[in-house]
């Protein structure tokens, strides 16, 4: 066979296994879509969730999964951040920063079952915080900071050498180069991996059943004081998530709608993303020009 | 005179600056060390308790067939076998399909159609594992059952939910690391007349292919501890894997389904850490392989 | 290294010089600089901040209560709990996490009220003379298989045999010719001791695939060719699977209240010691004609009040005197 033909095959065979991964992409999404979006409603999407009886909603489990993945970010963005710049700017190739990733990669491949139990018995029983949106948010944290910093390191070593000799030779000290030269540049591929982490964070559930709980207290969205506790913004309150919800409708749910109130959740927590996604990239974009002072989009 | 001496003798601002900022990622460092010890610690401590203090034999846990923790019968072979198998085959089956799509991302695609597609892999990494589940449960077992015949529940069922739930992570590791390959290395191919073919499978795949071996193993974790989706359609029998169609059980299965039941500190639960310990081994096998690649990553 | 410079793409040369400018803007205004690192310092604050508050809030309000345990028992605990809180001023958490979870949970202390499926002396490793039991509910138990199984009536004994592993085909029960499935559920889960207890007999059970929860195994008996399991009567009124007798008796509620339907159980909520306080009077509420006239039978559980009979722990069925 010669090589030109050899080539054209290999094209075909390429485009072939894309087109089937999105055939696949389509199906997935569309059967999600399908399924959900028959059932959507305003009522759907802002009534509080019943026990046993038809026609609940998912207000208050879409807002404690964008609660708690905010709060998630809030903790282990500076944290992943710091580990990040360390492993990308200061570590010495030795075996300690070997050590050092072998053990943070351990971490991320944790199942998250396992971290979810480690979270239940360290912080909601030794601790006594009970089932609470923090006990959630932390348990999170320890497996999207793996992520996270992993993310964050890349996008700190994709930025090319030359920047940081820029600084240098202007007289900057390391630290004000790494922060005000190295960080804008490394920030739209910083916010993409927050945003793959975020989408992670959006629909775990297993690490959640045990930690943030798997039913809501009664909400009043008039009250913003974060102590009362009928606050939304109360940490210290149980809270199921999107994903938590799918997984008890799932699972235990004697709903007579439980199908439609499962593959509803579902298709909103996809849309959520969807937009998410989007949303964060835009937002990336502008932060970008903003920081960098240049008008083209990157 | 003393103001300059003072100047050079004192700590210039960015030293201090630079100081501060070293002080702080030291002190992020420490909080993850602290974080990634205690909940290893923890794994380890609970995990190895079945030996240590309720005294069953190891060697009964890595090799004996009957799991029944209650009853003092520990054997974990069957859910060891079959989280290799399905971790395996799901590897095996998303491989070249990975392979080809990143080869189309960073070779054949416009740019537009890269994002495109990149942001819909995305957004298959934040549908739960829930889903995946139930579509499983829906449309695959159903599917296997009619292919193979059987329950359908078991090997080829998990595998397949898994082989999609790691697509993501291996596409768009995979295409990283054909996008790390410079251009000057397809261009030199090129410029010596090669097809286009022989220049990607020849040189950029050989070059890639640490950071693809990393990208498989990768995916390999992820489906090693993935437990929800793979809990509701692999069936959940402590049974040694008989074919691909009969009902099995994997280690995060069985870890997910018994936790509930059992109480702290009693043999079941113990058995179940120490099932645990196993995962955690495993990621760290799995760890180890990839920095052993990276590290021989050399172009041969 | 050389080629990198060959190769550097255009943008990131321009981006070169956009970083210089950037540099020389922020030589001037130096303000801005420090605003960067100033929004880095108060993310840290917020973290330590956080933790602060974590370290702090070892004190709950005194009329808080924690409930734990059966996921069968939730739904009901759930909805009374909501309705309790619109009358009194109290706090309840309910949450699932299995019998066991419930079970260890309140021995610990670290919940006031622990809800299981099982009697406290089942579950190992739980001091049991420490707990006091509240029987709130009773929760019968069917067997169910796919709907296409055209086998309707079935006896103890061939009931025992099919999970024993000795009856494999419907054709042996007058049936279709089709393979049985069995799908068993979770060791330890309070559904499989009951069943264990009430169905077996001390023989034990074949090794079959097994499912934690009763949503999965309706989905899964629904799916399945031949399927039986056996399901709580909470979850019987879906489509496509269907109830077998026993010996002729149909599975409803008032068969189990006179123990002519014998697989059923309590539910139980368990406190450490005797309830005190809001707690007490919560377990009052959770007895009173509002739950146990309306809840309970809205959710096919049947009314601890309706009961004609009793079961001890060792499965030992006697009929309740009048006035208990």
């Amino acid at each position: 066979m010669n090589p030109k033909k050899t080539s054209r095959i290999a094209k075909h065979v390429i485009y072939g296994s894309v087109g089937l991964l999105v055939i696949l992409l389509l199906f997935l999404i569309g059967y999600i879509l399908i399924t959900g979006l028959p059932g959507m409603s305003w009522h759907f999407l802002t009534s509080v969730s019943q026990s046993f009886e038809a026609g609940g909603g998912i207000r208050d489990q879409i807002f404690n999964s964008v609660y708690i993945l905010l709060l998630t970010t809030l903790i282990s963005f500076p944290i992943a951040l710091g580990v990040g710049i360390y492993l990308a700017e200061y570590a010495k190739d030795n075996w300690f920063t070997s050590l050092l990733r072998t053990i943070i990669e351990l971490l991320s491949s944790l199942p998250s079952i396992v971290v979810g139990l480690f979270g239940y018995l360290l912080f909601v029983i030794k601790f006594q915080i009970g089932f609470s949106i923090i006990s959630g948010a932390i348990t999170l944290t320890f497996f999207n900071l793996p992520l996270l910093t992993r993310s964050i390191e890349d996008a700190f070593r994709a930025v090319p050498l030359d920047q940081r000799q820029a600084g240098v030779a202007l007289g900057i000290s390391k630290w004000k180069t790494i922060m005000g030269i190295v960080f804008p540049c490394a920030l739209p591929k910083i916010l993409t991996g927050v945003i793959l982490s975020a989408g992670r964070i959006f629909g775990e559930a297993a690490a959640l059943i045990f930690t943030a709980g798997q039913s809501n207290s009664v909400i009043n969205y008039a009250n913003w004081n974060p102590f009362s506790p009928t606050s939304p913004l109360n940490i210290f309150r149980p809270a199921e998530t999107l994903a938590v919800h799918i997984w008890k409708v799932n699972t235990e749910s004697i709903l007579p709608d439980a199908h439609q109130v499962s593959s509803g959740s579902a298709a909103v927590l996809i849309i959520v993303i969807l937009i998410f996604n989007f949303g964060a990239r835009r937002l990336g974009n502008v932060v970008y020009r903003k920081l960098t002072a240049t008008d083209k989009e990157r | 005179m003393d103001d300059i001496k003072q100047k050079l003798l004192s700590k210039s601002k960015q030293t201090t600056e630079d100081r501060r900022g070293k002080i702080l990622c030291y002190a992020c460092l420490s909080l993850i060390i602290v974080l990634i010890v205690s909940i290893l610690y923890f794994i380890i401590n609970r995990g190895t308790a079945t030996f240590t203090q309720n005294y069953l034999s190891l060697t009964q846990f890595l090799t004996g067939k009957q799991w029944n923790p209650g009853h003092h019968q520990i054997g974990a072979l069957p859910m060891i076998v079959t989280s290799f198998l399905v971790t395996i085959l799901a590897a095996i089956l998303a491989t070249p399909f990975a392979i080809g799509v990143a080869i189309f991302m960073t070779e054949y695609a416009p740019r537009k159609g890269t994002k495109a597609l990149r942001a819909v892999i995305e957004l298959l990494v934040g549908i739960p594992s829930v889903v995946y589940g139930y579509i499983g449960l829906m449309v695959v077992v159903p599917l296997v059952r009619k292919l193979i015949g059987g329950t359908g529940f078991g090997i080829l069922a998990g595998t397949l939910v898994l082989f999609v739930m790691i697509l993501p992570t291996v596409i768009s590791l995979t295409a990283d690391s054909l996008k790390a390959i410079p251009v000057s290395y397809r261009q030199a191919a090129l410029a010596l007349g090669a097809t286009k073919w022989q220049a990607i499978y020849k040189i950029v795949l050989r070059a890639a292919l640490p950071g693809i071996l990393t990208a498989i193993i990768f995916g390999m974790t992820r489906a090693f501890g993935e437990a929800l989706a793979v809990q509701m359609v692999i069936g959940n029998a402590v049974l040694m894997p008989e074919g691909l169609g009969t009902p099995t059980a994997t280690l995060t299965s069985q870890l997910t389904s018994q936790m509930g039941n059992t109480v702290l500190g009693t043999v079941s639960n113990n058995a179940l850490w120490s099932l645990a310990l196993v995962l955690l081994l495993m990621s760290l096998v799995f760890n180890l392989l990839i920095r052993v690649i990276t590290r021989e990553g050399v172009i041969k | 290294m050389i080629y990198k410079t060959f190769t550097l793409p255009l943008h990131e040369i321009d981006l070169n010089f956009t970083s210089l400018r950037y540099i020389k803007s922020k030589l001037n205004e130096r303000k801005e600089g420090r605003k960067v690192k100033k929004k880095r310092f108060s993310q840290l604050f917020l973290l330590g901040g956080l933790l602060l508050l974590l370290s702090g809030c070892g004190n709950q309000p005194q009329n808080k209560i924690t409930v734990v345990g059966s996921t069968a028992l939730q739904p009901l605990v759930e909805k009374a709990a909501t309705e309790y809180e619109k009358k009194h001023d109290g706090n309840i958490t309910v949450q699932g996490g299995g019998s066991g979870t419930g079970l260890s949970q309140v021995q610990e202390g670290a919940v006031q009220i622990g809800d299981s499926d099982v009697f406290a002396q089942q579950q190992s490793g739980i001091r049991a003379n420490e707990l006091v039991d509240h029987k709130v509910a009773v929760a019968g138990i069917a067997p169910i298989v796919n709907q296409k199984v055209k086998v309707k009536n079935v006896t103890m004994q061939q009931l025992r045999a099919i999970f024993e592993g000795k009856i494999t085909n419907w054709k042996q029960l007058g049936g279709q010719n089709q393979k049985i499935v069995v799908i068993n559920r979770s060791k330890g889960s309070g559904t499989r001791v009951t069943f264990e207890n009430d169905v077996m007999n001390g023989q034990e059970m074949m090794n079959a695939q097994e499912q934690d929860s009763n949503g999965t195994v309706q989905q899964i008996v629904t799916n399945t060719p031949g399927a039986i399991s056996y399901i709580s009567f909470a979850y019987l009124r879906s489509q496509g699977i269907h109830p077998l007798k026993i010996d002729g008796i149909q599975p409803t509620t008032q068969n189990v209240a006179t123990n002519k339907w014998k697989i059923w159980s309590y539910e139980h909520m368990y406190t450490k010691g005797q309830p005190t306080g809001e707690t007490k009077q919560f377990l009052k509420y959770m007895l009173s004609a509002p739950v146990q006239r309306k809840m309970v039978k809205e959710m096919k559980y049947i009314s601890i009040h309706d009961m004609q009979v009793k079961k001890a722990i060792d499965g030992k069925v006697t009929p309740v005197k009048e006035g208990q």
